[in-house]
């Protein structure tokens, strides 16, 4: 079979890293044949995103042995010995997003305006509203001090009274806002308010802002409308923010399809996922400034991005937001906790460095539990209601704003949980991946469990969404190919009965039957956790659960299906939910200690 | 030769420094090209639009909004004083009037009909941008400001609290491995700028601060220490804009560590000079490192050494351990072999053999900075 395209070169420039794959046509398949990576140099003295990229290729080259590079430029098309015929990169450089919001009544629109915002990926710098009890003058020095990227505007119901809109829009012209990167261009304004107000609000802040108006937010009262807002943020975030980080306009130019921003391109991918194999999946990537959670339930696809959680330049705000002592609960041995926060600052101030002992491997991984726990959150609060972003609610629900409707998140009902990020794709045993994802994310009933394993969901992402008419089908054969081959580990399954028991009784019995017609019986007792090594092949199990207790088919009904093994395999969680840890140091310590060696988790020695 | 990329902070103790001093808006630059700068020179000034007071004058006069524009005395761009009429209603056959004065001098900016809001902005606020160091001005940018350049010794930390500060380098500790205590803090180094070595505690900073100490070079302090300086835990490196009287700069990281010896020699040697500081941290995209900036009079040219790309580790370099084990420790590369390593923590990485001490020890280059001497 002859291809057009014959080797791929694609690069996901993250924060902290950027990361080089290369594909190739080999024996009719596409493979990932090479991988490479250099720390992302948006730094200083290089302050140019496009030399960490070339430095990633240089190591392809090094680790191949073919040429790719003829100087600072990347040779195409491929003539047999030397190049690639397509480049293609995706890119989380340039920081978060910092955003201010405003709304006319702060529980209302104002809420909603920051739901948006959140869950577009940005940092909430504050939050306006007509009743914040702040006096206007107030109100303008806070939004000059705090110069933020963008600012969504939002107020009235569709056809309502435009006074209070046009209030905010008044104080937003008198403090005369600008953008926190550079002096050249007006801060973008998103006006997502009441649509009578549209032309006063043009007139009010055409000039002096690049004004945008989309949808009303809050037609009415009882619906929000967060999409069109979404959208417009991510727009302007590619636009504005991202065209700031250094070299990006160059990196631009060498690409053979448009660049993605990385949690787009990963989000692309969960997707095509969900949508393929018929399930609800949720898929996280936790990078080093931000955590991005993706998950289709009921074939509804949301995604959150937690700006101010991640491992390495946030990793102080993870630990500022759970507390030292959520994450010290993780920890299986005793550590000085003035030591420990030291440690955890120099990580965020020298943000590139890796664990070398297994005591700073264990803080690492204990500190991912928490930033993957609390972006869980941020995300089952942001994945709502009945219509994928948008969310019906009675009058009463309206005036009560603690959480726009029910969830769409249900772990029961989660079938795949993939994680990806430094974290969890690199970390040195299958099983502490498996851990972490577990113990962060909770999965109840049967879950599958799989980590990208090279992090390279991004760059598949942005090969998959090629339209380039002459390259979108081997592009896409091509991403789909590695996806299955050479990206997606298969872990193996986690099987969870959810219920109140008393401690250590048995809360399920489980009977598997093995591909060469051997069976196991096994009892998943209150507290423990159990691994069982199974390869990635079918088994078929019956579960009875104890009275009272759930494991997908309601409490105390038993339940007949198939489940994989993987390279970890199956893993009976007997620890119930919520996971709740001993208060007493020893006996917690016990626990972890238990649960790490009952699934092989890391080196036996003097720690564990 | 094996080769490798690790960047590195700067200890430079001759270089062409070039430093960029632009306003926040347009204004009026106020020195010309070749013009001798001392710190405290004003270089460009502007005024930043004043504060404005909202008036809600149809609450007031107890009106629609859009009765509003019949009852105002004043119009649009009329210069008011505090106390001066702006509107006022007609009344009940001239009797029973209602009115509005303006609660400040200053312009009308605009007059509302669709909310009946009046916005009074106040007077300018002046805003002036100084050299910070003493220099020549290299290049003037029209209405923003000048790129001015300095030979000077410059000096890179790792992480710093409070914006710009200038005053006399002090020598305090003894020793790069000597803590900063605060019994060694007096008053009469006030507006100093005083260099410790490993470490410096929360008492010693405040006193620092009671004395008005400029800032402090120092080679650790405790990470939550911070919560107690900036009441509030400091979750991204961001910083430059706390309002403190002392600003500090970290040269090597969190908890005790001492001070590289070359950049504690570099300060030393310096004794007694004059310096400018800057505290401002970026750890993010297009990072901003605090420095330390002390102008040297030269009769040579001085190098641009620091807009040069750094070569990258190589054998015989001198680098220094960056993460636990070894932290702080300085050593130097023996070999770079190019085969992956497993680590203790089962980390496959690639690696750097580091001689310290005469002993060589496997390190993770990515745990590994430049250290660069001139």
């Amino acid at each position: 079979m002859s291809k057009k395209i014959k080797s791929i070169l694609a690069t996901d420039c993250g924060s902290t890293t950027t990361k080089a794959i290369l594909i190739e046509w080999k024996d009719d398949r596409y493979r990932l044949t090479f991988r490479g990576e250099a720390p992302t140099t948006v730094e200083a003295p290089f302050e140019d995103v496009t030399k960490g990229v070339l430095n990633a290729v240089m190591e392809v080259e090094e680790l191949s042995g073919r040429t790719i590079l003829n100087g600072d430029q990347i040779i195409t098309p491929d003539n047999g010995e030397k190049g690639v015929d397509i480049y293609v990169s995706t890119s989380s450089a340039g920081g978060g997003l910092q955003m201010m919001v405003a709304g006319v009544v702060k529980s209302m629109s104002g809420e909603s305006a920051e739901r948006a915002a959140l869950g577009a990926g940005s940092i909430v710098m504050d939050v306006l509203a007509s009743n914040d009890g702040r006096l206007p003058h107030e109100k303008i020095t806070r939004i000059r001090q705090l110069r933020p990227d963008m600012i969504l505007l939002s107020g009235g119901t569709d056809g309502g009274t435009t006074t209070h809109v046009m209030e905010l829009a008044e104080i937003l012209a008198a403090a005369n806002p600008r953008p926190r990167l550079g002096q050249n261009y007006k801060l973008p304004v998103i006006y997502a308010g009441n649509n009578k107000a549209q032309d006063s609000i043009q007139s009010t802040l055409g000039e002096i802002s690049d004004l945008d108006i989309v949808d009303n937010i809050r037609p009415v009262l009882e619906r929000e409308n967060l999409e069109p807002s979404r959208d417009k943020i991510h727009d302007l975030f590619m636009e504005h923010v991202m065209a700031q980080a250094p070299g990006y306009k160059k990196l631009m130019s060498w690409t053979d399809a448009p660049i993605m921003p990385t949690p787009g391109a990963v989000g692309s991918l969960i997707e095509m996922i969900a949508k393929k194999e018929g399930i609800s999946v949720v898929g996280v990537d936790i990078g080093g400034a931000t955590t991005d959670i993706f998950s289709v339930f009921e074939e509804k696809f949301n995604r959150t991005v937690s700006a101010n959680l991640g491992m390495s330049y946030s990793i102080c705000n993870v630990l500022a937001e759970s507390g030292l002592d959520n994450v010290l609960r993780w920890v299986p041995f005793d550590i000085d906790r003035s030591e420990l926060t030291n440690r955890i600052g120099n990580k965020m101030i020298r943000p590139t460095t890796v664990p070398q002992s297994l005591e700073e491997l264990v803080i690492e991984q204990a500190i991912a539990r928490e930033a993957l726990r609390l972006s869980f959150i941020q995300h089952k609060a942001f994945a709502t209601s009945l219509k994928g972003v948008q969310s019906e609610r009675t009058i009463s629900d309206a005036f009560e704003q603690s959480s726009s409707g029910q969830s769409l998140v249900n772990m029961m009902d989660l079938d795949l949980l993939v994680g990806s990020g430094g974290v969890l794709s690199h970390a040195p045993r299958r099983q502490q991946s498996a851990r972490m994802l577990i113990d962060a994310f909770m999965p109840e009933g049967i879950t599958q469990l799989a980590v990208d394993s090279i992090f390279m969901m991004p760059q598949l992402g942005v090969l998959a969404n090629i339209d380039k008419k002459e390259l979108k089908d081997d592009a896409s054969q091509a991403a789909l190919e590695v996806f299955d081959n050479d990206c997606l580990i298969r872990l193996g399954t986690c099987v969870t009965p959810v219920g109140k028991v008393k401690p250590k009784s048995k809360m399920a019995q489980v009977s598997l039957t093995f591909k060469d017609g051997s069976t196991k019986e096994i009892e998943v007792l209150e507290g423990s956790l159990e691994m069982l090594e199974v390869p990635y092949e079918e088994v078929k199990v019956n579960i009875v659960p104890s009275r009272g207790v759930d494991v997908g088919a309601g409490k105390g009904e038993p339940l007949d299906s198939v489940i994989f093994g993987g390279v970890v395999g199956l893993i009976f969680d007997g620890r119930n939910r919520p996971i709740t840890l001993s208060t007493d140091p020893s006996q917690r310590i016990e626990s972890l200690l238990n649960w790490s060696n009952a699934v092989d988790e890391y080196p036996k020695g003097d720690l564990f | 030769m094996a080769h490798s990329y690790t960047p590195g902070l700067k200890v430079l103790q001759k270089t062409l420094f070039r430093k960029e001093r632009i306003l926040p808006l347009k204004g009026k630059v106020l020195v010309k090209k070749g013009d001798n700068l001392s710190p405290d020179t004003v270089v460009a000034s502007t005024n930043l639009p004043g504060n404005v007071q909202m008036l809600k004058v149809n609450n007031i006069l107890n009106i629609e909004p859009r009765d509003v524009v019949d009852c105002l005395i004043i119009k649009e761009g009329d210069s008011v004083k505090k106390g001066d009429m702006i509107a006022e209603t007609a009344g009940i056959f001239g009797m029973f009037k209602s009115s509005v004065e303006s609660p400040v001098d200053g312009t009308i900016e605009s007059i509302s009909e669709s909310t009946g809001r009046v916005i009074v902005r106040e007077a300018p606020i002046p805003v002036e941008v100084d050299a910070y160091v003493s220099g020549i001005v290299d290049e003037v940018i029209e209405k923003e400001g000048i790129i001015l350049k300095s030979d000077a010794a410059f000096i890179q930390g790792i992480f710093g609290i409070a914006g710009e500060k200038r005053g006399e380098l002090v020598l305090v500790s003894n020793s790069s491995s000597d803590e900063l205590t605060s019994d060694q803090i007096t008053q009469d180094m006030e507006g100093k700028i005083l260099i410790g070595g490993s470490f410096l505690s929360l008492d010693a900073y405040k006193k620092a601060m009671s004395c008005n100490v400029a800032a402090i070079v120092v080679g650790g302090f405790n990470y939550y220490d911070l919560k107690a300086v900036l009441g509030y835990d400091l979750g991204v490196a961001i910083t430059g804009t706390e309002k403190l009287p002392t600003a500090l700069i970290v040269t090597e990281g969190y908890g005790s560590i001492p001070m590289s010896d070359a950049t504690f020699d570099l300060l030393k040697n310096n004794h007694g000079n004059q310096a400018s500081v800057n505290g401002a941290t970026q750890i993010r995209a297009g990072v901003i490192r605090p420095e330390i900036v002390i102008p040297i009079n030269s009769d040579s040219d001085s190098e641009d050494s620091l807009s040069k790309e750094p070569e990258g580790i190589q054998e015989g370099s001198t680098v220094r351990v960056i993460r636990s084990p070894n932290f702080g420790k300085i050593g130097t590369v023996s070999s770079l072999p190019s085969e992956l390593n497993k680590m203790e923590s089962e980390t496959m990485v690639r690696v750097a053999e580091i001689s310290i001490d005469g002993k060589n020890t496997l390190i993770p280059r990515a745990n590994l900075e430049m250290v660069e001497l001139q």
